[in-house]
C-alpha cells in the first residue's frame, strides 16, 4: 500500500510551532525508507514562517485561509482537513500531541472512520502496518500496538524528534480561501498565563516542592530560570497550597513535559511527579535528604539545601554566561 | 436538564506497574483500582449543575463488573441513575466511545461530562471520540463552565493560557483539574448509593482498529551521580551540565 502522509501544522499568532516541524523532521526521515510523499496543512490567516516548512523534507503545504480561522476552531477546522484528505486520499495523518492536536485528531479520526493513537514516541511504518508506541501508565510501561485503519490518525508527543534541516529548498505553497466556516465551536479569546514560558514548551524546566517553604521563596526558582532561560515549574503540594498556578504544575495530574534538563528543587520525587518528567533528557535534583526518590531518576544530585546552594549555582551560570 | 457523566476505573497512581512475562499484558496482581481521578471533576460539575438547573445525572461506565465500583462511588457523591455497558473484552478508545455514543443518543443528555485523561493508557480522547460519533460540539480539558440557557462558555488549557470558548448546547466537556473541587461522598450517599440498581445492557460489538501487541517497561535509569553536598557544589554541576551533558 501506498502511503500517502500529510502533517498538521500548527500555527498560533501566526507562527508555525516548533513541535509541528518536529514532526514534519520525523515524517521526513520515515517517508526516506518508505518512498512516500508527505504534504502538510495548515489553517490561520497570515502565517510568516511557511516557507520554512520546506526545509524540514515537506514538498507541498496547502495553506487555508480566512481571518477567522487565526484562531482555533474545532467545528471549522474539523471539517477542512477531514475535507482535505478525502479529496486527496492521505491514509497517514500527524498531529503533534499539543492541545490543539489532541483535541482535533479524534474528531479527524471519527470523520475519516480511522483508528487513532496520540502521544506516541515511536512509529514504524511498513509495507501495510503501521505500529506505534506510546508511554501508558504514566510512563511507567510502554504499549505497542498496530493500526488497522483505512486512515490512521496519530499524535507525536512534542519533544520527542529534533527538528532536523534536510534543505534550504521552500515548500510549495497552495493557498486556498475559505468563504464557509461551522463555527459552532469557537474560541473568542487567548488569555496568556503569567508565566512566561510555557512547561510544555521549554528545552530547560526549573520546578520548585515544598521545599520552596513559603511562596515568596520562589523567587530564587525564578531567578534560576530566568538565567538558564528555562520555564517555571512546580509540584502538585505547592499548587494545591496555592502557591503556583495550575498551568506550572508537572505530573500525573499536571502536565507531561521532557525537556531537555528538568531541575528539581525541593522536590520529593513522589510517583506521581515523576510521571510528568520522568521522560526529560538530564535530571538535575537538588534536596537535603539523601534518601529522596527523586535521587532516582536524577542524571546529577546535590544533596544539600536549596537556600544555600541554588544561589550560588545562579552565580556560577552567571559567571559562564558573562563569558559566553 | 439531562446530565450523563461517563466513568472508568483505572489503577490506582501510586500503583506499581509490571509487565506480565510474555509482555502480553499488565499484571493484575498487588494492582489496586479506583474511579478514575478527572472523572471526579466531571461528577462534581454535573451535580453543581444539577443544583442549579434541576435534571437528572446518568452515570455510564463501559467494561466489566468491576466498573460497577466508580459507578457506585458518583451515585454516593450524588448521581441519579447508574448504566453499566458489559463488556470485558479488550476494546480500544474507538470501541468504548462508540458503545458509550449508542446509550447516550437514547437519553437526550443536554451535557456529557468525561474526565480529561484515564490514568490507564493516559489517552484523553474518549470524550472528543464520542462527541463526533454523537454530532455534538466538544471542548476538552476546560478548567471553567458556564451554561446560561442554551449559550456555554468554557475556558480550555492550553500552552501558555487557556482559550476562552463559546458553543451551543448539547455538548460534551471534558473536565480538567481547577473546574472544581469534587465533594467528598456523604454517608447517607454512600447508603442512598448501595440501594441503587445499576442497569446493565449490552453494548452492540465493534470492530477495534488498535491492537494491542504488548508492553515494556522503560529501561531503568542508570544511578546517576551525586555530585556534592554543599552548595560548593554548584560549580562542578555546572561544569557538568555544560561539559558533560551538554545541556546548558
Ligand atoms: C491522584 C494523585 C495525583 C497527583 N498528581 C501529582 C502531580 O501531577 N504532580 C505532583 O507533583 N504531585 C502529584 N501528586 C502528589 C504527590 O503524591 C506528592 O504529594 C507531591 O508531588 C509532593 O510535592 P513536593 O515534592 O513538593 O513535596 P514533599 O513531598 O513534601 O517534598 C518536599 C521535599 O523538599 C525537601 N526539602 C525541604 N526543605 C529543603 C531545603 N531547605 N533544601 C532542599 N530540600 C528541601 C524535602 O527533603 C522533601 O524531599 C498526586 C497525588 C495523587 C494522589
Ligand atoms: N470504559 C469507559 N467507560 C466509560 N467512560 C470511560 C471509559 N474509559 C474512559 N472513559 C471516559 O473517557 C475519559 C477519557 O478517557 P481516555 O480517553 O481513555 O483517557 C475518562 O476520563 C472517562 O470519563
Amino acid at each position: 500500500m501506498e502511503n500517502k502522509i500529510l502533517v498538521f501544522l500548527e500555527q498560533r499568532n501566526g507562527i508555525i510551532k516548533r513541535s509541528s516541524f518536529e514532526i514534519a523532521s520525523y515524517a521526513y526521515s520515515l517517508s526516506q525508507k518508505l518512498n512516500a510523499s508527505i504534504e502538510a496543512i495548515t489553517i490561520g490567516n497570515d502565517i510568516s514562517n511557511l516557507e520554512e516548512t520546506g526545509n524540514y523534507g515537506i514538498s507541498k503545504v496547502w495553506h487555508y485561509k480566512n481571518a477567522q480561522l487565526d484562531l482555533y476552531s474545532s467545528s471549522a477546522y474539523k471539517k477542512i482537513i477531514s475535507s482535505h484528505i478525502k479529496e486527496n486520499g492521505n491514509n497517514l495523518i500527524l498531529f503533534s500531541n499539543t492541545s490543539m492536536g489532541k483535541d482535533l485528531s479524534p474528531l479527524i479520526a471519527v470523520i475519516s472512520e480511522g483508528a487513532l493513537a496520540v502521544d506516541c514516541t515511536k512509529l514504524e511504518i511498513e509495507n501495510d502496518t503501521v505500529q506505534v508506541t506510546r508511554p501508558v501508565y504514566a510512563g511507567k510501561a510502554f504499549m505497542t500496538a498496530e493500526l488497522k485503519g483505512k486512515v490512521n490518525v496519530i499524535t507525536i508527543r512534542p519533544n520527542t524528534f529534533p527538528v532536523t534541516k534536510t534543505s534550504e529548498t521552500n515548500a510549495e505553497i497552495e493557498v486556498k480561501n475559505v468563504d464557509e466556516l461551522d463555527l459552532s465551536v469557537k474560541v473568542l479569546d487567548v488569555i496568556k498565563s503569567d508565566s512566561k514560558l510555557d512547561v510544555t514548551e521549554a528545552d530547560i524546566i526549573v520546578s520548585g516542592g515544598r521545599g520552596l517553604k513559603a511562596p515568596e521563596n520562589f523567587k530564587l526558582v525564578e531567578e534560576l530560570s530566568q538565567v538558564l532561560g528555562a520555564a517555571t515549574g512546580a509540584s502538585r503540594a505547592v499548587v494545591d497550597a496555592g502557591w503556583r498556578p495550575h498551568g506550572e504544575q508537572v505530573g500525573q495530574t499536571g502536565k507531561t513535559v521532557s525537556p531537555n534538563l528538568y531541575i528539581a528543587l525541593g522536590i520529593s520525587g513522589a510517583i506521581q511527579h515523576l510521571a510528568g518528567m520522568r521522560s526529560s533528557k538530564y535530571i538535575v535534583a537538588i534536596n537535603k535528604d539523601k534518601d529522596a526518590p527523586i535521587f532516582q531518576v536524577a542524571d546529577y544530585g546535590i544533596v544539600g539545601d536549596i537556600f544555600e546552594v541554588v544561589p550560588e549555582l545562579i552565580n556560577e551560570l552567571k559567571k559562564i554566561k558573562g563569558n559566553e | 436538564m439531562k446530565f450523563v457523566v461517563c466513568v472508568s476505573y483505572v489503577p490506582d497512581t501510586a500503583s506499581k506497574i509490571n509487565v506480565s512475562l510474555d509482555g502480553k499484558s499488565i499484571e493484575q496482581a498487588g494492582v489496586t483500582y479506583i474511579l478514575n481521578p478527572y472523572d471526579e471533576f466531571a461528577i462534581e460539575e454535573a451535580l453543581k449543575l444539577k443544583e442549579k438547573f434541576g435534571g437528572e445525572i446518568d452515570v455510564i461506565s463501559l467494561g466489566g463488573d468491576k466498573n460497577k465500583e466508580s459507578i457506585q462511588k458518583a451515585l454516593a457523591m450524588g448521581a441519579d441513575n447508574g448504566i453499566l455497558l458489559k463488556d470485558e473484552s479488550y476494546r480500544d478508545s474507538m470501541a468504548i466511545a462508540s458503545g458509550l455514543a449508542e446509550e447516550i443518543k437514547t437519553s437526550n443528555a443536554d451535557v456529557i461530562f468525561f474526565g480529561k485523561q484515564s490514568v490507564d493508557y493516559d489517552n484523553g480522547i474518549i470524550g472528543q471520540l464520542t462527541a463526533e460519533l454523537l454530532g455534538y460540539n466538544c471542548v476538552s480539558v476546560v478548567t471553567k463552565l458556564d451554561i446560561t440557557d442554551k449559550t456555554v462558555t468554557a475556558e480550555r488549557e492550553i500552552e501558555g493560557g487557556k482559550e476562552v470558548i463559546t458553543t451551543s448546547l448539547p455538548v460534551v466537556i471534558t473536565a480538567q483539574k481547577g473546574l472544581n473541587e469534587p465533594r467528598y461522598a456523604s454517608l447517607k450517599g454512600i447508603m442512598a448509593a448501595k440501594k441503587k440498581v445499576i442497569i446493565e445492557k449490552t453494548p452492540s460489538p465493534f470492530q477495534s482498529k488498535v491492537v494491542i501487541e504488548g508492553f515494556t517497561k522503560p529501561a531503568p535509569k542508570q544511578a546517576g551521580k551525586i555530585v556534592g553536598t554543599d552548595a560548593t557544589a554548584a560549580a562542578e554541576l555546572v561544569r557538568l551540565l555544560k561539559e558533560e551533558a551538554k545541556v546548558i
